[in-house]
């Protein structure tokens, strides 16, 4: 299931365009981000969870898992260069799972590797403790361990996503765009059951199992998360299988 | 030895019909696929190379069908039409990673025999982002022939090629034509297509329109009527000499009309006519003014195809 000349092609491809400079750019902002308040804040207080809980979650990773998950199959269709893999009798299955893997690598090297190294440098979070207690600490260790196993599911689950979507239409990256600002950010502020189909709040559930902390609420537990993480995973994989193995060349109508 | 066999296939999108009823059988040798552009030439590629299915009919490569069936690469070549290639790649590696995916015993060695092939040795080690087009087309080739394939389809593959490269691809299609397989390649260019194939499909509209030995279909290209108009200093006297002289019948001239914008004349020998029509002026003392092909486009010798 996974093809090592693919892999090399789609990486020599995501890496070589411009767009991979754009990988860089929001891991880049976390980690200045990150430094400044650090140097400017005393210890003991709640903006790490909120820098790395929110801003990781609902831009950092999904905003990098776009760019690279419909890079990896979607652009070698949009220039029709998909067509010389594909005459090849490399399964279709094959050539989906192998960007999958490598979109998620490098999802993993340029968000949750950043998230990682973040939280280590925020020095761990803090919350609320009980009564007049103040604020408890959340240790260094604990707390980026908890972001970056929240980091690696959602660039595992986002990017078998934003995979089935390049396969499914050529506006992958706008329909991208709609989930993630329009379904995650704007309506499960407002409604709820949208966070069950959320891919941000599986990840901020499995880290707030991982490190208790309320600004890492997802609204949904571990249990939750982890179980409908799997499905939307495998679902996204085999609708990209299916589509790929369907993919057609369009000729000119007489 | 593969044959492919299309039997009653349509393709629609929607409404709009771009293959209407094709039945053909291409047997090995070389096979040229001609029609003007849009008559649904790489709708008949794409279906046959898997990349499409049949609306309706049916379409095999051997004893398989090609739709969702990679399994059939492995014993086809596919050169597309669209000029896409993976332009980070040298060439050389490309052709060496095609191999890989056909998974090759030693993709190194079969990499380099194609590449000699198709005379692209000296540059397959620049990145093919700095090919010309034609070496791009050439490079594509090298790839769909890395796995020494029965069957190889082509769509318009001497696009963008140079005359001394168009040669070497047709000595070489011509090669391996005669070596038994089975060669499938579309075009638009008349003269490519007699130069290259003893056996040609011709589709117009989505139909076919004329299927079997080339200089059979070129016979009746060649004595449809041709319709010149013609404009000199006395129409009057050059339509009467047209029609009625003895050049006539050399010209094969089968009717003159006279109109406000000149001689409308139809004649069945395109060389012969535009010969003598010059020598008729000058030793009658008319001045010819102009002498046009009304229609000679492509398109028009395939609807007299389809009509005949």
């Amino acid at each position: 299931m996974f093809n090592t000349t693919v892999a090399w092609i789609t990486l020599r491809a995501t890496l070589s365009r411009r767009r991979a400079l754009l990988f860089a750019l929001p891991a880049v902002i976390l980690i200045l981000l990150t430094v400044a308040l650090k140097a400017s804040h005393p210890p003991m207080q709640l903006w790490p969870s909120h820098v790395l809980g929110t801003f990781g979650f609902s831009v950092l990773i999904p905003l990098t898992a776009l760019i690279i998950g419909t890079s990896v199959l979607g652009a070698e269709i949009d220039d029709g260069s998909i067509i010389h893999l594909l005459a090849t009798p490399v399964s279709r299955s094959a050539v989906v799972m192998t960007k999958f893997v490598v979109a998620t690598g490098l999802t993993v090297v340029f968000a949750a590797v950043p998230e990682l190294i973040a939280a280590l440098i925020s020095g761990g979070g803090s919350v609320p403790g009980p009564g007049d207690a103040g604020l408890v600490p959340i240790g260094a260790g604990t707390f980026a361990v908890a972001l970056f196993t929240g980091a690696l599911a959602c660039s595992v689950i986002y990017n078998a996503v934003f995979v089935m979507v390049s396969t499914a239409t050529t506006r992958a990256i706008a329909v991208g765009l709609l989930y993630v600002l329009v379904w995650e950010v704007l309506l499960s502020n407002f409604v709820s059951g949208v966070k069950l189909l959320s891919v941000s709040h599986y990840g901020l559930g499995i880290a707030n199992g991982l490190a208790s902390d309320p600004a890492l609420e997802a609204g949904l537990g571990v249990l939750t998360s982890v179980v409908m993480g799997a499905i939307v995973t495998v679902v996204a994989l085999a609708l990209a299988m299916n589509l790929l193995s369907s993919f057609t060349l369009k000729g000119e109508p007489a | 030895m593969t044959t492919i066999e299309l039997r009653n296939v349509s393709r629609w999108y929607g409404n709009v019909v771009a293959v209407n009823d094709v039945t053909m059988s291409i047997e090995p040798g070389v096979t040229g696929l001609l029609g003007p552009n849009g008559a649904g030439k790489s709708t008949i590629m794409h279906m046959i190379a898997g990349f499409l299915p049949p609306s309706r009919g049916e379409l095999t490569i051997g004893p398989g069908s090609s739709w969702r069936n990679p399994a059939v690469y492995r014993q086809v070549g596919l050169v597309p039409e669209r000029d896409s290639v993976y332009a980070f790649l040298t060439g050389e590696q490309f052709v060496v990673s095609t191999a890989k995916l056909h998974e090759l015993p030693d993709p190194a060695a079969a990499a380099a025999r194609a590449i000699a092939l198709l005379d692209m040795a000296e540059a397959a080690n620049r990145k093919i982002a700095t090919y010309s087009k034609g070496m791009r087309q050439r490079i594509k080739v090298a790839a769909a022939l890395v796995h020494d394939p029965e069957v190889l389809l082509l769509d318009e593959p001497f696009n963008g090629m140079d005359p001394r490269q168009r040669l070497h691809m047709m000595d070489l299609l011509d090669k391996l034509g005669s070596e038994g397989r089975t060669i499938l390649f579309s075009s638009h260019i008349l003269e490519e297509v007699e130069r290259l194939s003893g056996t040609i499909q011709v589709v117009v509209a989505g139909r076919l329109a004329a299927s079997g030995d080339f200089r059979a279909i070129r016979r009746l290209m060649t004595s449809r009527p041709h319709v010149f108009t013609v404009r000199s200093s006395d129409d009057r006297l050059l339509a009467s000499i047209l029609i009625g002289g003895t050049t006539a019948g050399r010209s094969a001239v089968t009717a003159v009309e006279l109109t406000r914008a000149g001689l409308q004349v139809r004649t069945s020998d395109y060389g012969a006519f535009c010969r003598d029509i010059a020598v008729l002026a000058r030793d009658h003392g008319i001045r010819l003014r102009e002498v046009l092909p009304a229609d000679e486009s492509l398109e028009s010798v395939f609807a007299y195809l389809v009509a005949n």
